[in-house]
């Protein structure tokens, strides 16, 4: 774990270092005596777009409200923006912009109401108000529903206005929980787009979600499993980890029919390190040199292999085998 | 026919088993209120409080005075040295009995003849007056039986004769006593239950997760949330007043301006408890479940429907914790005895303190954190 630390601070002595935005350190939240949140550590920097996951009830939520200033900490402490998460939260919380993982606007309020609402509480002074809900308007092209009930509508425009009341004061950090949950696949685009956009324009992301496509899109990730952060880097720097990549192992996929059957036995073959089944596929890690023996020993099982393929691992590959490992 | 019973009886069970702070509230508050509420319905009154002022002082009219005190129902609070200080205690309703005694009654009396004694009754609250008119009739009978059991002519009138006069309410309509109070209980009731929802539904609709997480200042949510609150209490405080002055046809013999002033500070004090209970509730349910707390002394224990005089100790002074305490006296005052400013204004201040306690603990208890 602190390994993973060093791994991305060294890199970032070669690259352009931007200024951290998060430090988290040792940070933990118990609820009665159950520890949701363990000793996590992790920096996330300017113009980072900050993937978190894990598993359901794995503590995404509770350390994303630490971070706001919403919930204590029990210990650890935490900076935000360069203020501290529990004595200066009320200047945190000026700096930042939070969606909740729950729709938490007034659905008895207008799409502009609510806008309007979120521009007033932040203090926009008058003069730039009207002007600002235009731009956030304009960034999540909610234009059109503008004078529609917020109850009323559907999922994903939603979510566009969440965004636009956690966008409206211009922070220069976002935390998004689940912004995707539950919506359409195109509408997901949509809204990854929509954060690429203001990213390139220097906001910060800190955003959780269960989806590995969105995990890729990611500059950075955190994976938190059990509320303990095990692994913590870049995309291409976790599909390097050695627990995923083992020295002498390579990874293929194999893509052949009766797939539980050949799981079952794939397992039992020696040369084969761990087999992870997919929708259609299964990724093998097999000593570097066996794939003859493979292909030999599938042969004498009487299975029909449609392709065999060297790839590199997934992020699904990476969380499977460190979620499995974590478990040993 | 009778399918899914046993299912829906063991799910309801779960729900109250797992809600421990509603089963306290299911089980317990009833108790409570019972024992304190059982106390307070007595309408046998007792203790009225009554002033005097004695301008004979000498033995006979002291022996007069111990008849009365000796009845048990009135409650000697205050010596008066001249009439103008008893109507000034009438009005602020300190006491709601006056008895005049005139300078020259053991005279009188040393030689059978007739004495007039006043008994200013405070007609305000009609059970009271009812039973202090009743009994001070009764006590100057005896006396005055007792005296002519003394001689030997029977004069053509009772030689001791009380003479009541009902101030303030000189009919005894029930309605001119009990509308007032209503007004002040129904408002205590509507605007309380207004307010704690107010800030209950957020937490209930989870809209106050992303109200926390913006730089909203504590006193900026509550006196927000509370003032737009306070135009709806007053248009209501305004329509009940209007009904009961034109509907009900209750006279309003003090001023309709300071009525206002003292509502405004009624109004501020109960929306203030309603943003309290709110900090303790986390759904409408509860927030309705301990209102009622607080609803139930507004209606047996503030001098609405029983007298405050008669309850005891402990009781009395659980309703003078109550705001609506205050405001009745001040309602009741205004409406009905004409009182002025200051005649009432410790009412106000009582009212007006209490509101700014409560709305300190109210912010101090609503952190702008979750969970
Ligand atoms: N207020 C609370 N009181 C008690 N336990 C809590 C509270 N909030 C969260 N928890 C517990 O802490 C754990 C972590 O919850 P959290 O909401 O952070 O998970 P998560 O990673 O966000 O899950 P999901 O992916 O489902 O959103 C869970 O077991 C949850 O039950
Ligand atoms: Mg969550």
């Amino acid at each position: 774990m602190s390994l993973n630390i060093l791994q991305v601070e060294n890199n970032h002595i070669f690259k352009q270092v931007h200024a951290p935005v998060i430090q988290v350190n040792e940070l933990t939240r118990k609820f009665g005596s159950y520890t949701a949140v363990d000793r996590v550590s992790l920096v996330v920097r300017e113009r980072d777009i900050f993937g978190f996951l894990g598993p359901n009830g794995s503590g995404k939520t509770t350390l994303i409200r630490m971070l706001c200033g919403i919930l204590r900490p029990t210990s650890g402490e935490a900076k935000v923006m360069g203020y501290d998460v529990v004595y200066e939260s009320e200047e945190v919380k000026k700096s930042i912009g939070y969606m909740s993982q729950q729709f938490s606007l007034y659905s008895d309020l207008t799409v502009l109401e609510n806008i309007n609402f979120y521009a007033r509480i932040y203090g926009i002074p008058r003069r730039q108000r009207k002007e600002r809900i235009d731009e956030v308007i304009n960034i999540v092209e909610i234009k059109p529903y503008l004078n529609q009930l917020s109850g009323s509508l559907s999922g994903g425009w939603k979510q566009r206005l969440a965004l636009a009341c956690a966008l409206v004061h211009n922070p220069k950090l976002l935390f998004l929980d689940e912004p995707t949950a539950g919506i359409d696949p195109v509408a997901r685009r949509d809204l990854w787009n929509l954060l690429f956009d203001l990213s390139a324009r220097g906001t910060t992301f800190f955003v959780t979600t269960h989806y590995m496509d969105e995990a890729e899109r990611c500059s950075h990730l955190g994976y938190i499993y059990f509320s303990k952060l095990i692994a913590y880097g870049s995309p291409e720097e976790l599909k390097k980890m050695p627990q995923v990549m083992p020295e002498g192992y390579v990874r293929y996929e194999l893509r052949i029919d009766r797939l539980t059957e050949a799981m079952r036995e794939l397992l039992k073959m020696p040369f084969v390190k761990d087999a992870t089944m997919f929708s259609d596929v299964i990724h093998i890690h097999i000593q570097q040199g066996s794939e003859e023996e493979l292909q030999h020993s599938i042969a004498k099982k009487g299975f029909f292999v449609e392709s065999l393929r060297l790839v590199p691992p997934t992020l699904e590959d990476v969380f499977v085998t460190l979620t499995r490992s974590f478990g040993k | 026919m009778f399918q899914g019973f046993f299912a829906i009886v063991y799910k309801e069970t779960r729900h109250i088993v797992r809600d421990p702070r509603s089963l306290f509230l299911m089980l317990v508050i009833p108790s409570i209120e019972l024992t304190i509420f059982g106390f307070a319905v007595n309408l046998d009154i007792k203790n009225i409080k009554t002033g005097l002022l004695n301008q004979d002082k000498r033995v006979e009219s002291r022996n007069l005075v111990d008849q009365f005190v000796n009845s048990g129902y009135f409650d000697i609070v205050e010596i008066f040295n001249n009439e103008e200080e008893m109507a000034t205690a009438m009005r602020r309703g300190i006491v709601r009995v006056g008895i005049h005694i005139p300078p020259y009654y053991t005279d009188r009396v040393l030689k059978n003849e007739h004495v007039d004694i006043q008994i200013l009754i405070d007609g305000s609250d009609s059970t009271v007056a009812m039973q202090a008119l009743n009994v001070s009739n009764a006590i100057g009978l005896r006396a005055s039986i007792k005296m002519l059991s003394k001689t030997k002519s029977l004069p053509s009138q009772f030689p001791i004769d009380m003479r009541p006069r009902v101030l303030f309410n000189p009919d005894m309509r029930t309605a001119n006593f009990m509308i007032p109070g209503l007004c002040g209980v129904i408002l205590q009731v509507v605007i309380m239950l207004l307010t704690s929802f107010a800030i209950v539904r957020e937490k209930e609709q989870r809209t106050l997760e992303q109200l926390v997480v913006t730089p909203v200042s504590r006193f900026g949510l509550m006196l927000g949330k509370l003032v737009p609150f306070l135009g709806v209490g007053i248009c209501e405080t305004a329509s009940v007043l209007f009904l009961m002055r034109f509907l009900f046809q209750v006279p309003i013999a003090g001023s309709v301006l300071l009525l206002a002033f003292f509502a405004g500070i009624f109004l501020f004090t109960t929306l203030g408890m309603g943003l309290l209970v709110s900090t303790f509730a986390q759904n409408q349910i509860q927030a309705l479940q301990i209102s009622f707390l607080i609803l139930l002394p507004s209606f047996l224990l503030s001098g609405f429907m029983f007298p405050q005089e008669t309850m005891p100790k402990v009781i009395y002074w659980f309703g003078q914790m109550v705001p609506a305490t205050y405001f009745i006296r001040i309602l009741r005052g205004i409406i009905l005895r004409n009182a002025g400013f200051w005649d009432l204004w410790h009412n106000g201040a009582i009212l007006g303190a209490m509101g700014i306690i409560i709305l300190f603990v109210a912010s101090f208890r609503f952190h702008k954190t979750i969970g």
